[in-house]
């Protein structure tokens, strides 16, 4: 049950209850997205009535990584490319907690991409918000496993060679049951989507296409924050239930946002009480057979 | 408190190493295992897998060793006791994570079921040759106990020693046992629930407005709060100050890294549990830890028939080192000899305490293999003869180095 609400009081932040005030003012560069994906991640917070005590919010490295810092609820600031594995213990550990990873391409998809295939697969209880801004922007703008073919990069300084992961066509095929991609732009999107990611059982994926001014639209000529949301405006198609297999981007191509995968299939922990009650049944319990 | 009867099976078992340490955790109240098979030390996951469904241990099998002590990391702040299973090439992938608990001052055990090494090596035979690994493994500053169990019994018993260490102290414990202790089958006795001490968590009780998740207590390990109950904890591998915050000035730096390895350090003599035999007068004193104390007492044994005064000193843990036993024992005795199966890690600890007091031999082994006895009873008498303290580490040379390097590698000139 929720047990805080949306401030309403104008002197002060309304997402107040859900932020730790007392760290701001956060890191994040002038024109990032990633601070839109955390409004939007605690308005859907109050929306999915779930009580925030019982959320963690686990996060790896880099820039996204530092959203644990900032939501006021247990939140762990992991090793660069665990928090899925991290998080995956709490769960569970502890089948009640609420659990949220947060973090960017990088982290997930590069150095923590076989935690992410293989929780899809098990199908934990998680929500893993993806921040993608198509770059390593920690550490100053290098290529990441995300970056669009041909862009520039400071480890791609010709351009991309490699092509890049399509993060909903992975999530999809590896076994995710909620899969949906909104820009930093579409605010009540992205907030309906994470409501409804947070409500749902199973291993729920929700990318974030993010400007990073700093870094990727800057070595790319992309222009500031605004045109960057410009951009967005005008290239963005929304198409639910797309084949997932059609939503890779390349460079500055369209980008086709919705929600992509709702489907329903037993969940870990579902399957794991299953089985050990019939474990702790069976006859065929070996231990059972040498009456320990 | 007591242990739970419900995860202690008691009775009278034959056993190899690793189900005992298995057990062993069971008993300790380990309510999560995360593993990833790897020889040897995959028997004693799979007893867990095994036995912990019956005793409410949850157990999963991760994608690899860095999804295992990430997950047992994440189990922990769920409030429950956890350990993961590994060795060699395993451990040497967990290292990065190992630092990380250390930081965010998570209790947690990790069985090292040591093989041959480096890389491949030999993954079916034993070594020794983690040791330093297990202390300096990780990058930064940070202090853990290492224990090294020479039996089937000791496994069970250490294995709770462990959790209880891992509890009170907050800081990574290693079980840094070997293939053979691990696979060799003895008689464990697993005592009555009420016979086994198990350490609680040492949870936050206070009020949640004032509570600081790194604020020490005097013993300089703070209360540990688990998620779920509405502090908001922000748990990072920053440096962070009381609160839990990234701090990156040196004043913190020093306070909090400081903290870290003096918890350890200041807390040794509490922490370090040596066995000595006839060390008093001895002239010289046989140092060794895990499967090679077992193999040292047959060359202890012949020494002796041959009228030399030996004593033994066993490491059970050995970090945090006893240096201050070993440099009281060397300014009055000979030499210390020191078998171990790697070409020379914890030997140096012991030279470094010895500080030039006495000589220091060290009785190498490659691995894949123990110590022939003889080697340790000639490495005695070769000692024992020294009219004053060898400089160094002197470097026994072994009948099976002898046969096949005949005498050693030599550069050419």
């Amino acid at each position: 049950m929720a047990t805080q609400k949306v401030n309403t009081n104008k002197d002060i932040h309304p997402m107040e209850n859900l932020l730790r005030m007392d760290r701001m003012p956060h890191i994040w560069c002038p024109t990032c997205g990633i601070g839109l994906a955390v409004t939007a991640f605690t308005a859907a917070l109050e929306k999915a009535n779930i009580d925030p005590n019982m959320v963690s919010i686990v996060s790896g490295i880099g820039c996204t990584g530092r959203v644990a810092g900032y939501v006021k609820v247990d939140s762990f600031h992991t090793t660069h490319g665990r928090p899925i594995a991290f998080a995956t213990g709490i769960k569970v550990a502890n089948p009640k907690m609420k659990v949220v990873v947060f973090s960017g391409d990088g982290d997930l998809i590069a150095i923590g991409g076989n935690h992410f295939i293989h929780a899809a697969r098990r199908n934990i209880d998680m929500l893993v918000v993806c921040v993608n801004n198509f770059i390593y922007a920690m550490t100053g703008g290098q290529v990441a496993p995300t970056t669009p073919l041909a862009a520039y990069a400071t480890t791609s300084p010709y351009g991309c060679v490699e092509p890049p992961f399509n993060i909903p066509y992975l999530a999809d095929s590896s076994g995710a049951v909620y899969v949906a991609r909104y820009t930093a732009l579409h605010i009540r999107r992205l907030t309906n989507a994470l409501t409804e990611a947070l409500n749902k059982k199973g291993f729920s994926v929700v990318e974030v296409i993010s400007p990073c001014g700093m870094y990727y639209s800057r070595i790319n000529r992309l222009g500031d924050g605004l045109e960057m949301m410009k951009f967005y405006h005008d290239n963005v198609e929304i198409k639910h239930g797309e084949d997932t297999k059609n939503l890779e981007i390349g460079f500055q191509s369209k980008i086709i946002c919705g929600k992509f995968v709702d489907r329903e299939r037993p969940s870990y922990m579902e399957r794991y009480n299953q089985w050990l009650s019939e474990v702790r049944a069976s006859a065929k319990n070996p231990e059972g057979k040498k009456g320990a | 408190m007591k242990a739970d009867q419900k995860s202690v099976l008691t009775g009278v078992y034959y056993i190899d190493g690793d189900v005992a340490a298995g057990y062993g955790a069971l008993a300790a109240g380990c309510k999560f295992v995360a593993g990833y098979p790897i020889t040897p030390s995959t028997e004693a996951f799979e007893a867990v897998c095994h036995r912990g469904p019956k005793v409410g241990t949850v157990f999963i099998q991760m994608e690899d060793e860095l999804g295992s002590i990430s997950a047992i990391l994440g189990a922990v702040w769920s409030g429950v006791k956890t350990m993961t299973i590994t060795s060699g090439p395993g451990y040497s992938l967990m290292q990065e994570a190992i630092g990380f608990g250390a930081m965010l001052e998570t209790p947690f055990v990790l069985l090292n079921i040591q093989r041959g090494g480096p890389s491949t090596g030999v993954p079916t035979k034993t070594g020794q040759a983690d040791m330093m690994q297990s202390r300096w493994g990780s990058h930064g500053d940070y202090e853990v106990i290492a224990i090294a169990p020479d039996s089937p019994q000791e496994m069970f018993d250490y294995t709770i020693k462990a959790f209880n260490l891992a509890e009170k102290y907050r800081c990574p414990v290693m079980i840094m046992s070997d293939e053979c202790v691990g696979h060799m089958t003895e008689k464990v006795v697993i005592p009555d629930a009420d016979k086994i001490y198990v350490e609680p968590r040492r949870f936050y009780t206070g009020p949640a407005a004032d509570y600081r998740p790194y604020k020490p207590d005097p013993d300089l390990v703070p209360k540990m709060a688990k998620a779920g109950e509405g502090l908001n904890l922000y748990i990072t591998g920053i440096v962070h100050d009381e609160n839990g915050y990234p701090v990156s000035d040196e004043k913190y730096k020093s306070i909090y890294v400081k903290r870290l390895v003096d918890k350890i350090r200041l807390n040794k003599n509490e922490i370090i549990e040596l066995k000595e035999e006839g060390t008093d007068g001895a002239d010289v004193i046989v140092v060794s830890y895990g499967i090679s104390s077992r193999v040292a007492v047959k060359g202890v044994e012949m020494a002796r028939q041959k009228g030399v005064k030996v004593g033994t000193l066993r490491l059970v843990t050995v970090w945090p080192f006893p240096d201050d036993r070993i440099n009281e024992l060397a300014k009055k005795t000979k030499a210390f000899v020191v078998p171990e199966i790697n070409y020379g890690q914890v030997v140096y600890d012991v030279a470094r305490c010895a500080h030039g007091h006495a000589s220091v031999v060290l009785v190498p082994h490659g691995g894949a293999g123990v110590h022939n006895p003889d080697d340790v009873a000639d490495a005695i008498e070769f000692a024992v003869k020294q009219e004053k303290p060898l400089e160094g580490v002197h470097e026994f040379k072994t009948r099976l180095e002898k046969s096949v390097f005949e005498g050693g590698f030599k550069l050419k000139e």
